[in-house]
């Protein structure tokens, strides 16, 4: 693992230069406060660069477009606002650099991201311990706002900076395993997972509503990140018997595993969560994505009057990466912040108090948080858990993702 | 059904793979006992140099055609590459501490990567590699894909042609007296020089090849890949006794069955179900590693070299 602590090393190293400059550079910007406008800025923390990229993208451009709209039609008067993002290359040791640059930089008022679980506890002890807002589009493990131990039914929220416009996988692993079970006839499921916060939570979840539901475990297995021979794995669940793959992790590993899943002749679908929810899935996979499911958060962004307009600038403005699984939660969120900087302002006579002041308000603010969003309504609950719970369920059919059945899981 | 011939025969096709990878290691170090790290690397930009000659012919090219063309060009770019690693890079060392190359080979293995991540179009995410059409070929209960039988061909092809090379020709007598002893080799006068090079050419073509197949046989390739295989590779070839060729196929394909059937069958043993499965298949790589080197610390193949300990 020589080359990997290398490569972590001289990143950290770059990360604090960055870092270093951007303070120098920054910390004036913020304070300019000579009566014409102050500029606030919004941090964005995704994975911009390598595994993950295309969804961390829509991430970024999510939340951009959703500050070009606040700052076009003076939603906060006085107020321009500004993103910053932050590449964490889907590694939880670069979102807690990035946390801590963004916490130092005193012009950042929030911020949106991460899109993995697993870079998400790394940050969030940051932000708690400087009382600033985090909200995620896609942190779908439930660990993250009720604590470890929300399974029993003991729910704790151990930050009261972090919240999400996602649902969580308690739902969505529910979801899934009771489309599969009753939708799609399926009984024996052989259930795989990435070993990360984000895919152990969801397969185990999964695991659990599915057996309870009658269906039978063919077997388990877990996999490494960045592998890419499954052959073994192919050969014991072509042994195995099972009906569906249930794949809990993100595209990089499961477009590889159904293409060599298809390749050895087992013609059973994967399913998995939101994290595979790409067009690059389909894209990589070809045809042996065809008849794969996936689970994903709210209803197909597509379908929503309020995001006509979004996905239009989206296309038009030519931003990369994929806006089609939290590019809407993504603008949903950043508008959440705007909408509380604007709170904050009023109740502080117009004027935004100073950073750190500010910041901690700015929690409160967001608590309160109620209003209709591109992608639904958007409020939060005692935990910071989004109170809006759809889940969609899509299949490739012709290449492309289609929506097959949408609805809220209670559990 | 008994998993056991697919099974082995998964564990065949991937070593073969880490084979053919750790060629280039062995040879490398068989003649100037320098480990270069930056090997895997030199197997990713094969792959890369492969993609680009499949991109830039026609549409339509039939793969067959296409084939050929990729393994040249792929070779082409990797061999210039460990050659330019060799002169610019390992040369003007040749002589310093042990440590200082191995640093080199290591940082000259991130800029490689970040070189290939920044300015390959689009690197940034998986790039899809053509695959060999037609298949999987079932023989008895086992299926075999094509690109696996690309891969066996040519891993056979190479590493005969590698033995008969180094056994019978000039250069290849003058490479067996470099790795031996290279100041009475160049007092022989052998151009050791000449010999070192041709021995980071063939590490480079050989990596090339093989990440021609890998490509073939995932469908994929990434500016990373030649970070796990790369150190597969070297493990293959200390397992297999590094500086001997024979050990290093025979490591590679020794390290693929134990893999693979590691990660199939060790969860079924009563009280290891924890330890079994896909996520340890490289834990119990190493653990025979360990377990080889403590028993033969030459490697499978490798001879006792007690003047270079």
């Amino acid at each position: 693992m020589r080359h990997r602590s290398l490569l972590i090393l001289t990143s950290v190293l770059t990360t604090g230069a960055l870092t270093l400059t951007a303070c120098g550079s920054r910390s004036d910007d913020g304070k300019k406060d000579d009566g014409a406008t102050t500029t606030v800025v919004i941090g964005v923390d995704a994975p911009l660069t390598g595994a993950n990229s295309a969804t961390g993208l829509g991430i970024q451009y999510g939340v951009q477009i959703a500050v070009d709209d606040a700052n076009a039609k003076k939603l906060v008067p006085g107020v321009t606002f500004k993103v910053k993002a932050l590449d964490d290359k889907a590694l939880p040791a670069s979102g807690q650099q990035n946390a801590t640059a963004l916490v130092a930089d005193k012009s950042v008022i929030g911020v949106v991201g991460p899109l993995n679980s697993g870079v998400a506890q790394s940050m969030q002890q940051v932000f708690s311990t400087a009382n600033m807002v985090e909200i995620s589009p896609s942190n779908t493990n439930p660990t993250l706002t009720q604590g470890k131990t929300w399974a029993t039914g003991d729910k704790v929220r151990p930050f009261k900076t972090y919240f999400r416009t996602a649902t969580t996988d308690a739902l969505q692993g529910g979801f899934a395993a009771d489309y599969a079970f009753n939708t799609l006839h399926k009984q024996k499921a052989y259930i795989v997972d990435d070993k990360q916060t984000y895919g152990a939570g969801l397969a185990g979840i999964f695991k659990g509503k599915f057996t309870a539901l009658g269906g039978k475990s063919a077997g388990e297995d877990h996999v490494n990140t960045g592998d890419t021979d499954f052959s073994t794995l192919v050969t014991k669940i072509k042994n195995s018997g099972a009906d569906i793959l249930y794949y809990g992790g993100q595209y990089d590993e499961s477009e590889l595993i159904t293409k060599q899943l298809k390749a050895a002749d087992v013609k059973i679908p994967l399913m998995g969560g939101d994290g595979m929810f790409s067009d690059t899935y389909i894209k990589t996979a070809g045809a042996a994505a065809e008849g794969d499911l996936s689970t994903s958060v709210g209803v197909p962004v597509t379908t929503l009057q309020g995001a006509k307009d979004f996905i239009a600038t989206y296309k038009s403005k030519g931003y990369p990466g994929d806006y089609g699984t939290y590019g809407g939660y993504s603008y949903d969120a950043a508008t959440a912040i705007i909408k509380g900087v604007k709170a904050v302002m009023d109740a502080n006579g117009g004027k935004l108090p100073a950073m750190d002041d500010a910041r901690g308000k700015l929690v409160e603010a967001v608590q309160k948080t109620d209003f209709d969003g591109i992608a639904g309504h958007v409020s939060f609950d005692q935990f910071g858990d989004t109170t809006n719970k759809q889940l969609t369920v899509y299949q490739v059919k012709s290449g492309k993702w289609e929506p097959v059945k949408s609805g809220t899981y209670t559990g | 059904m008994n998993t056991l011939p697919q099974q082995l025969a998964n564990g065949l096709f991937l070593g073969s793979m880490y084979g053919l990878i750790a060629i280039g290691y062995t040879m490398v170090y068989g003649i100037v006992q320098l480990i270069n790290f930056a090997h895997g690397e030199i197997f990713m930009t094969g792959g890369f140099g492969a993609l680009t000659v499949y991109t830039s012919l026609p549409d339509g090219t039939s793969i067959w055609v296409a084939l050929p063309l990729m393994v040249i060009g792929g070779s082409l770019v990797a061999v210039l590459i460990a050659i330019g690693a060799e002169r610019f890079a390992y040369r003007p060392l040749r002589g310093a501490p042990r440590l200082a190359p191995l640093i080199t080979a290591i940082g000259l293995s991130l800029a490689l990567q970040q070189a290939v991540f920044n300015w390959y179009p689009k690197a940034d995410n998986a790039l899809s590699f053509p695959q060999l059409p037609g298949g999987p070929f079932h023989v008895g209960s086992i299926s075999i894909q094509s690109g696996d039988i690309f891969l066996v061909v040519v891993a056979v092809i190479c590493m005969s042609g590698l033995a008969a090379f180094v056994r019978t020709s000039r250069t290849g007598r003058a490479m067996q007296a470099t790795a031996q002893d290279p100041d009475t080799a160049q007092l022989m006068g052998i151009d050791t020089n000449r010999i070192i090079v041709i021995a980071f050419a063939i590490g480079g073509l050989f990596a090339a090849v093989a990440a021609v197949a890998s490509g073939l046989k995932y469908g994929q390739v990434k500016y990373d890949m030649g970070f796990q295989a790369g150190l597969k590779a070297f493990t293959a070839a200390v397992l297999g006794g590094i500086g001997n060729i024979y050990g290093a196929m025979l490591g590679g394909l020794v390290l693929g069955i134990a893999e693979s059937c590691a990660s199939a069958y060790i969860s079924n043993i009563p009280g290891m179900e924890q330890l079994g499965g896909g996520s340890w298949a490289n834990v119990w790589a190493f653990v025979l590693l360990i377990v080889v080197l403590l028993v033969r610390p030459q490697g499978l193949l490798g001879e006792r070299v007690a003047d270079r300990a």
